[in-house]
């Protein structure tokens, strides 16, 4: 991979930003090559790929049982920069992972070696959910030595000083937290959105979209309510799991659609990603023409 | 500590940016009731503790024990303490801080099942909604628990993903607080999680100390040369210690679950042992920076021990931090030592104790001459919960004990 475009150049173009999330290595490093190239096709902006982690405190049962699947299926630091350097995409990619990872990477404790290894491998930036601002300033300061990307999440709870701090690290674009709880996709949009998009309106940076986005109807009315993204993880993986099992469930009655078989799976599992990827970038697309449809009826 | 909830490198807060404000507003509730008694806060704790919790607990001469190691031993009896371990403490003072933050509804999460009962009793007499997490590994060894918090109006919710325990257990009541933070407190049951959690739970736990600091001062004229404390996350143990800290010529001993060997299978995943001050690297799990069993990735590992309460593969910061400064010393006592262990203080003594405890005794009998002349042993709890566990492990075993529950077995069915 080479050449990618970076977070800047992709929110300044003049259409929503589509940022699909998957867990790499999941079911398997080659299962999971063809599902992120799946998503470029399909019209990713950005992706966001999970690097997993033992213990993912903020992830929903979908998301967690993907980072099971990955990590049964040999998922590792190492393994997933190789990844990411085999994978066949022209789009940023976004690691996602949690700090334990970030600080155990190399010989010193720290973040640096981690960035470093991810800037050479050719990542644009870092989500990392159990990393709050008031913690963040040696991955800060590792990222602007190297020149990426650090994407903070404001939750519907965030208000006041903690808006502030975050205004002042946060770099690519600020993650809105759809909605109060851990990921995983819903059946509707909930209104705590439009609220935590109202409270960011005057920053600078481009504001993505995420948790519970399902449908490109969703797509559509969180683009409309002024997002410049929408984030997909759940529903995405979701696709995973339906073919793959789900390995680790954490209730007693979690498991989907375990002991599905399939001939090939893998290039039917693409498929549908592709086609899903499809529709949540054309209601992002749709949810903008009907936000300059609204302005220009406003003017009216 | 200091004001920035570090102790040295370790603690902070490393959680979902959602908790960040519930976070915050618990640590201003948490400076001014705990730490200023703000409406009278700690009084009506302290009155809690010693109409409910039963406090103050006895510090008792152990003769037997005494006899046996030549040394004269001192048990500070928290398996008095209402619901029969030191957990009640923290889950007391903290459901009554939920109380006054104007919180509607409880959750925890627990390893050995005491932190849940504590927190389902604290729960009960305080007339809050109550929910625990529970692995289901613990769930099958630790069955007279959960009965105990069912009965005290608690829901219970088994948790089956990774291994069932603990570690499990906490990042799923973190997931349930992240939904529900804005009516719900999180009573995390150890010196553990993100600041303030680690120095709260201390302070609440402390009482165990200042009373053991008093008492030694009344019944021998001096303080202890020694106070040995088990430790999975570490609360008994500081609240043990506490009070003690600042007496340098009173050594703590923090006696963590060395399992069944201290080896570790990196490929597996899997330590056989619990052991985290002695074995552990420094990295971030559920919210605090402190030592960890985990791989070389930085994987947390899945972490073993006969008793539920100490299977956990992080410990509180504090304790960390006081490990590397010299003031802790920590040690590990095997699965099979601690059995012996229960045994023995049970005979000699007519104390059940939790098996958590047990490892503590089992140092000192692997250990009688590091004590000092004069050690103070916490209790720091009893062990009816365990009797099916340690009827199934002492089979199972070639343990240098008398009860052999085989010979009822063959007894032909009348059962
Ligand atoms: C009786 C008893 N002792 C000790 C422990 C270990 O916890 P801590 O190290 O926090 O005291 C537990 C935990 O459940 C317990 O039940």
């Amino acid at each position: 991979m080479a050449n990618n475009p970076d977070l800047e150049a992709v929110f300044e173009r003049d259409e929503p930003a589509f940022v699909p999330y998957l867990a790499a290595g999941d079911p398997s490093y080659e299962a999971s090559l063809e599902y992120v190239e799946a998503l470029a096709r399909g019209g990713a902006d950005v992706i966001e790929l999970g690097l997993p982690f033992s213990e993912p405190i903020a992830e929903g049962k979908t998301i967690q049982n993907a980072i099971v699947r990955a990590l049964e299926g040999g998922m590792t630091p190492d393994r997933f920069f190789e990844f990411v350097e085999d994978l066949d995409v022209d789009v940023p990619l976004v690691c996602m992972t949690y700090y334990n990872l970030i600080y155990q990477y190399g010989e010193e404790d720290g973040p640096r070696p981690f960035v470093e290894k991810a800037a050479e491998v050719g990542l644009t930036g870092f989500v990392v959910p159990d990393l709050p601002a008031e913690e963040a300033d040696p991955l800060r300061e590792a990222c602007d030595e190297f020149d990426l990307d650090l994407v903070f999440i404001v939750a519907p709870t965030t208000r006041g000083d903690r808006l502030d701090r975050m205004r002042e690290q946060v770099s690519g674009y600020v993650y809105v937290q759809a909605r109060l709880g851990t990921t995983g996709a819903r059946d509707d949009v909930s209104d705590q959105t439009d609220e935590s998009l109202a409270r960011i309106d005057d920053w600078d940076v481009p504001k993505a979209v995420g948790f519970g986005i399902k449908e490109g109807d969703h797509a559509a009315r969180i683009v409309r309510a002024g997002a410049d993204g929408i984030i997909v993880g759940s529903a995405l993986v979701d696709i995973v799991a339906e073919h793959h099992g789900s390995a680790g469930s954490q209730t007693e009655s979690g498991n989907v659609a375990e002991g599905y078989e399939n001939d090939d799976p893998v290039s039917e599992v693409a498929d549908r990603l592709e086609t899903k990827a499809r529709e949540l970038k054309a209601g992002a697309l749709r949810g903008a023409d009907q936000r300059t449809e609204t302005v220009s009826g406003d003017d009216r | 500590m200091s004001d920035t909830g570090k102790f040295g490198e370790y603690g902070g807060q490393y959680v979902p940016e959602a908790l960040m404000p519930a976070i915050e507003e618990l640590t201003d509730a948490y400076e001014r009731y705990v730490l200023d008694n703000e409406d009278g806060f700690m009084d009506e704790f302290r009155e809690r503790l010693r109409d409910f919790g039963g406090r103050p607990t006895p510090l008792q001469h152990a003769e037997q024990l005494s006899a046996r190691y030549d040394t004269e031993v001192y048990l500070k009896r928290e398996d008095l303490v209402h619901g029969g371990a030191h957990k009640l403490n923290n889950a007391l003072g903290q459901v009554l801080l939920a109380k006054y933050m104007g919180k509607e509804r409880i959750i925890a999460e627990t390893g050995a099942g005491q932190h849940g009962t504590a927190t389902a009793m604290a729960a009960a007499h305080l007339d809050m909604p109550c929910e625990i997490y529970m692995g289901r590994t613990d769930i099958n060894r630790q069955r007279p628990n959960v009965f105990r918090m069912r009965l005290n109006g608690a829901e219970v919710n088994p948790v089956t993903v990774g291994r069932g325990t603990l570690k499990e257990a906490i990042s799923e009541t973190m997931r349930d607080w992240a939904t529900t933070v804005e009516t719900t407190h999180y009573v995390i049951g150890s010196i553990v999680g993100p600041a303030p959690f680690p120095d709260m739970v201390r302070e609440f736990q402390s009482v165990i100390s200042e009373e053991a600091r008093e008492q030694a001062q009344e019944r021998i004229g001096r303080l202890p040369d020694s106070v040995v404390a088990c430790a999975g996350g570490g609360s008994n143990t500081m609240g043990a210690f506490a009070q003690f800290v600042d007496d340098g010529d009173v050594d703590l001993l923090a006696v963590e679950a060395g399992g069944s060997s201290l080896t570790v299978d990196e490929a597996e995943g899997v330590a056989p042992n619990s052991a985290t001050l002695s074995t552990g690297d420094e990295g971030v799990l559920h919210g605090a920076r402190t030592k960890l069993l985990q791989d070389s990735d930085g994987q947390i590992m899945e972490s073993h021990s006969v008793s539920a309460g100490l299977d956990y593969a992080g410990v509180g910061p504090e304790l960390a931090h006081l490990v590397d400064e010299g003031r802790v010393t920590p040690a590990n006592v095997d699965d099979a030592a601690a059995l012996e262990a229960f045994h023995r203080l049970s005979q000699d003594e007519g104390i059940i104790p939790a098996l958590e405890t047990a490892h503590a005794f089992g140092f000192l009998h692997e250990n009688p001459d590091a004590v000092g002349d004069v050690t103070v042993i916490n209790v720091s709890g009893r062990g009816d919960k365990d009797l099916e566990t340690v009827i199934e492990e002492t089979d199972k075993r070639d343990l240098d004990v008398d009860v052999d529950m085989s010979v009822f077995d063959a007894a032909g069915g009348a059962m």
